[in-house]
């Protein structure tokens, strides 16, 4: 479970930073890259939230 | 009576660290890598980008001002904080209280409060601006010193309000909630300045420092503010925390460090909050065409996701400050239980908060906190270095069980009183300042100690 929530953390970090690359190199409109970053900010608080619980209790 | 009713309360406060931090108990570097980029990267990195952009400052010497003044920063907290703490283990609170005897140590914990609670502020204004962005507000201007809409108001006290409710509630599980949003923090920061660039013209990286020159950092202040050189920015990277480090309060956290060099972590706050942050917040302003509010520039860049970090850095930020104030606060209010102390401390930090000033006004009120509590660290530095090499008596308070250490409280207000009449800017003033606190304390703690000493063996003659 640790390992995929650790996948699923990535995930969400890369949502919110890959998605302006490719605003600034032209490949994607402002506003998809807004709603990718929302989305990787909910994946990585309920993976990272998760994660840290289930360190506090291992 | 008072002030020593007070002592004893701050005492019975602080019990819980008053012996050094055991053996088994200290950590490695990977903690204070953690801890230190966690607390760098806070609401206010949103507005002090900007304020430089506003104040004109070139690009080359924005970076190479944060660059040097970072660099100094760190070499600060690892030349200067961490090697007292680890020799001592102890917090600023304890040491202090042996050289500057435990009245003194009192005012001096309800001087930094009082700070706590308008650094609390700024950060709830920061807060405030994202909040109210799905209501259309006014948003504060640069010059705007008093609240410019009844709107503005009424989000500040709601923020107000619920920091202040979050802090009496769960303190800890803030403090937990601000661990995680850390790293997604600062890519918030960098992704929101990518995604604007090409809007500042910047279509591939050699564009970069073309735009920097003409469209971010164009060495041109807005109108009504002052020039900003390479000096200010280095001496504000410097010495922004400059009470954390020269003025010795991270000895509190450093003491749990396993060597000296693990002070040397404090680069990764350095180099991610105050250069990173600092540069991405600085180009959403470029791209907001001079905007300083931060929800409005975070959400620009970044959308939703912009302004729920604006929200996150400036709410996980302001509830630990806020924490502080109350428990320092608490000596003065010695029947009081805690919650009702955060309380008041926290009606203090949003009465405050409801004035943009606090907010617009971040570099000079930083650099005069710092400033504020500096000479207590130049004190300690002395009194562990240098007075036994003068063959004087260190932790002299202590020693003769004295109340009030007169050469600390000498050396303390007399490094102000010099500081403010300097005909510097206030961010030059701390230096010399510091040279000033050692210089005063070694002279008066001679005098203090070479007079009891003569007193002591005129009565054994």
């Amino acid at each position: 479970m640790k390992i995929i929530l650790g996948v699923a953390g990535a995930v969400g970090l890369l949502l919110t930073i890959v998605p302006s690359i490719l605003v600034a190199a032209g490949q994607l409109e402002w506003q998809t890259h807004a709603h990718l970053m929302t989305a990787g900010m909910i994946v990585w608080f309920v993976a990272a939230t998760w994660h840290s619980g289930l360190s506090k209790k291992t | 009576m008072e002030s020593t009713s007070i002592s004893q309360k701050l005492d019975a406060l602080y019990e819980f660290d008053r012996e050094p931090v055991h053996q088994q108990h200290l950590h490695g570097v990977g903690n204070f890598l953690g801890v230190y980029a966690g607390e760098h990267i806070a609401g206010t990195e949103y507005v002090i980008g900007p304020l430089f952009v506003a104040h004109g400052v070139t690009a080359s010497d924005f970076f190479l001002g944060l660059l040097i003044g970072n660099t100094l920063a760190v070499l600060s907290w690892a030349f200067v904080t961490a090697p007292i703490a680890v020799r001592t283990r102890l917090t600023l609170y304890w040491h202090l209280r042996k050289i500057a005897g435990p009245k003194l140590t009192a005012l001096y914990s309800i001087v930094n409060a009082v700070m706590f609670c308008f650094l609390a502020g700024s950060m709830i204004s920061v807060s405030a601006t994202a909040i109210g962005l799905p209501l259309n507000m006014t948003m504060p201007t640069l010059t705007d010193m008093f609240p410019n809409s009844i709107e503005w108001v009424v989000v500040v006290l709601l923020v107000g309000a619920a920091v202040t409710a979050l802090a009496i509630l769960g303190f800890e599980k803030i403090a937990k909630f601000s661990s995680i949003a850390s790293p997604w923090m600062i890519l918030v920061f960098i992704a929101g300045a990518i995604a604007v660039l090409p809007s500042l013209g910047v279509q591939s990286l050699g564009d970069f420092w073309k735009a920097a020159n003409e469209k971010i950092w164009t060495g041109v202040p807005f109108e009504g503010q002052t020039k900003f050189s390479f000096w200010h920015v280095m001496f504000f990277a410097w010495f922004c925390n400059l009470a954390m480090h020269i003025g010795m309060a991270d000895m509190s956290l450093l003491r749990y460090a396993r060597k000296w060099q693990h002070g040397f972590a404090s680069a990764t706050g350095m180099f991610l909050g105050h250069f990173v942050a600092w540069i991405s917040s600085s180009i959403l302003c470029a791209a907001a065409a001079g905007n300083v509010a931060p929800g409005p520039i975070a959400y620009m860049g970044a959308g939703i996701a912009g302004a729920v970090s604006v929200v996150i850095a400036g709410w996980t930020t302001a509830n630990p400050t806020l924490y502080r104030a109350g428990l320092a606060f608490q000596v003065a209010t010695p029947d009081w239980k805690r919650w009702k102390v955060t309380l008041v401390a926290g009606a203090v930090t949003t009465i405050a908060a409801v004035f943009p000033a606090l907010m617009m006004k971040l570099l000079d009120f930083v650099a005069f906190y710092g400033l504020l509590l500096m000479p207590m660290g130049a004190v300690i530095v002395a009194d562990y270095w240098l007075l036994p090499k003068l063959g004087l008596k260190s932790e002299y308070a202590a020693s003769r069980s004295l109340g009030l250490s007169w050469p600390v409280l000498v050396a303390w207000l007399g490094t102000l009183i010099v500081a403010f009449t300097l005909p510097y800017e206030i961010f030059f003033i701390a230096l010399p300042g510091w040279f000033i606190a050692v210089f005063l304390f070694i002279v008066l703690s001679a005098i203090q100690q070479r007079k009891n000493q003569s007193v002591a063996e005129g009565r054994i003659s």
